[in-house]
C-alpha cells in the first residue's frame, strides 16, 4: 500500500511531487505512459477527481504531457527534466536553509556541516 | 445548476421527527451529481437519517427530499443503492445465494459486476453468510451494494468495526468499482481518516442541523487543515456559516 498522505496538505500536490520524483529517479522514463486516472486513484488511493487534477498539474508543469484518446506520458523533452531536476533541488536546499537558520546556525556552519555529513555518508559512517 | 454541475440530491427545509424528538431539522442541502461525498458528525447527529430520507427507506416531517429530480418515495429505490448499518441477509444463504438474491431484487443489478467485486475481495462463494468473518460480511455487503447500476449509492458507516485491512480493501473496491461518471456516492462514517483521500466533499451535520459543507481539497489548500482538524474548528465557532 501507497504510503499516506499528509491530510492537511493538498493531495494533488502531494501525488504531482510523488510522480516527479519517480521520474527524476527514472522508475518512470521518458516518454513513458502514466497509469490511467483509475489506476492510479486506486494504486495511491486517493480520489480519482484529485488524479486528474494532478495530471493537470503535471502537464502544466511540463513534466508529462497528455496526448488525446491515448493518455499521458512522461515527457521526452530532457530540458523540462532537467529544469525539473534543478526545481526540486533548490526546494530541499531552500527548505534546509530557512530550518538552520531558523536555529541560528550561520552559513559556514551549514557549508562545513553538510559537507561533513556528506563524506560520513560517502564512507558508510552514519548510522540511519 | 450551481457552476454548471448537475444537483442530483436536494434537501429542501427537511425536518424528520421521531415522537417529538427532531432527527432533522430545517435541514437544507444540495449535493452535486459525480462526486465522493462523505457525511460526518457525532452520535446521533442525524447522519443515518439523512441517508434513509435519500432512499427513501422514511419520508420527513416537513419539507422534501429529491434524488434526481424525483422526490424519494419508497420508489426512489430504483436509483438508490443503500447500504444499511445493519446487516440485512440471510444468514443461512450462501455468498453466490445472497447475490442472485439481490440479483432477483433489482432489476439494475450487474451480476458480472458483483462477480468482478466478489473475486477481487477474494470472498469465498460457496460459505454461507453465518460463517463468514465480521470482514467478509462487511465486504459481501459492499459487493452487493456496488453491484448496482444506479446513479446514488449510500453507504452508512461501512468501515465501522472492521479491522485495518478490511478498511483498506473496501476503500480500494471503492475506487476500483464505482463509476465515477455516472454514479454519487456519499458515506457516513467515524473513520474520517481512511476515507479522507478518497472524498471530494465533505458535510457536517450537528443536532440534525448542517453546520458546513465544503470542498475537502480546498480545505487543505485554503486553510491547511485535514477534515478532523476543520471539524474541530467549527464545532468550535459553533458553525455559523461565513
Amino acid at each position: 500500500m501507497a504510503e499516506d498522505f499528509n491530510a492537511s496538505k493538498p493531495i494533488y500536490l502531494q501525488l504531482a511531487d510523488r510522480i516527479n520524483r519517480q521520474i527524476l529517479r527514472k522508475e518512470l522514463e521518458t516518454g513513458q505512459k502514466l497509469p490511467s486516472v483509475r489506476e492510479m486513484a486506486i494504486q495511491s488511493g486517493v480520489n480519482p477527481n484529485t488524479v486528474q487534477r494532478t495530471y493537470s498539474e503535471l502537464e502544466r508543469m511540463g513534466s508529462v504531457e497528455s496526448k488525446r484518446g491515448q493518455g499521458t506520458f512522461v515527457t521526452e523533452d530532457q530540458s523540462v527534466l532537467n529544469q525539473l531536476r534543478q526545481r526540486l533541488k533548490k526546494e530541499q536546499i531552500s527548505s534546509f536553509f530557512e530550518d538552520m537558520k531558523e536555529m541560528g546556525f550561520t552559513a559556514d556552519e551549514m557549508i562545513s556541516g553538510l559537507e561533513e555529513y556528506i563524506s560520513d555518508e560517502e564512507r558508510g559512517e552514519t548510522n540511519d | 445548476m450551481k457552476n454548471g454541475v448537475k444537483r442530483m440530491i436536494e434537501f429542501n427545509h427537511v425536518t424528520k421527527k421521531y415522537r417529538s424528538q427532531a432527527a432533522l431539522n430545517d435541514f437544507s442541502l444540495s449535493l452535486p451529481a459525480g462526486k465522493i461525498i462523505g457525511l460526518v458528525g457525532e452520535n446521533g447527529s442525524g447522519k443515518s437519517t439523512a441517508l434513509k430520507l435519500i432512499s427513501g427507506l422514511i419520508s420527513p416531517t416537513k419539507g422534501s427530499v429529491t434524488v434526481d429530480g424525483e422526490v424519494a418515495t419508497r420508489r426512489i429505490s430504483s436509483k438508490v443503492s443503500y447500504l444499511s448499518e445493519l446487516d440485512a441477509y440471510y444468514t443461512f444463504y450462501t455468498v453466490t445465494e445472497t447475490v442472485s438474491y439481490y440479483a432477483s431484487l433489482y432489476s439494475d443489478f450487474n451480476k458480472s459486476k458483483a462477480e468482478e467485486i466478489l473475486d477481487y475481495m477474494k470472498l469465498d462463494r460457496s460459505k454461507k453468510v453465518k460463517d463468514l468473518s465480521k470482514g467478509n460480511r462487511g465486504r459481501l455487503k459492499i459487493a452487493v451494494t456496488l453491484a448496482r447500476e444506479v446513479p446514488v449509492i449510500l453507504m452508512d458507516e461501512p468501515l465501522s468495526g472492521l479491522d485495518p485491512m478490511v478498511r483498506d480493501s473496501i476503500v480500494k473496491g471503492l475506487l476500483s468499482f464505482m463509476d465515477f461518471e455516472k454514479q454519487t456516492l456519499i458515506i457516513t462514517t467515524h473513520e474520517i481518516k481512511e476515507i479522507e483521500p478518497i472524498l471530494d466533499t465533505v458535510v457536517l451535520i450537528k443536532d440534525g442541523v448542517l453546520l458546513k459543507m465544503e470542498d475537502v481539497e480546498e480545505l487543505r489548500i485554503e486553510q491547511h487543515v485535514s477534515i478532523v482538524e476543520w471539524m474541530k474548528q467549527v464545532y468550535q465557532d459553533g458553525g455559523i456559516d461565513k
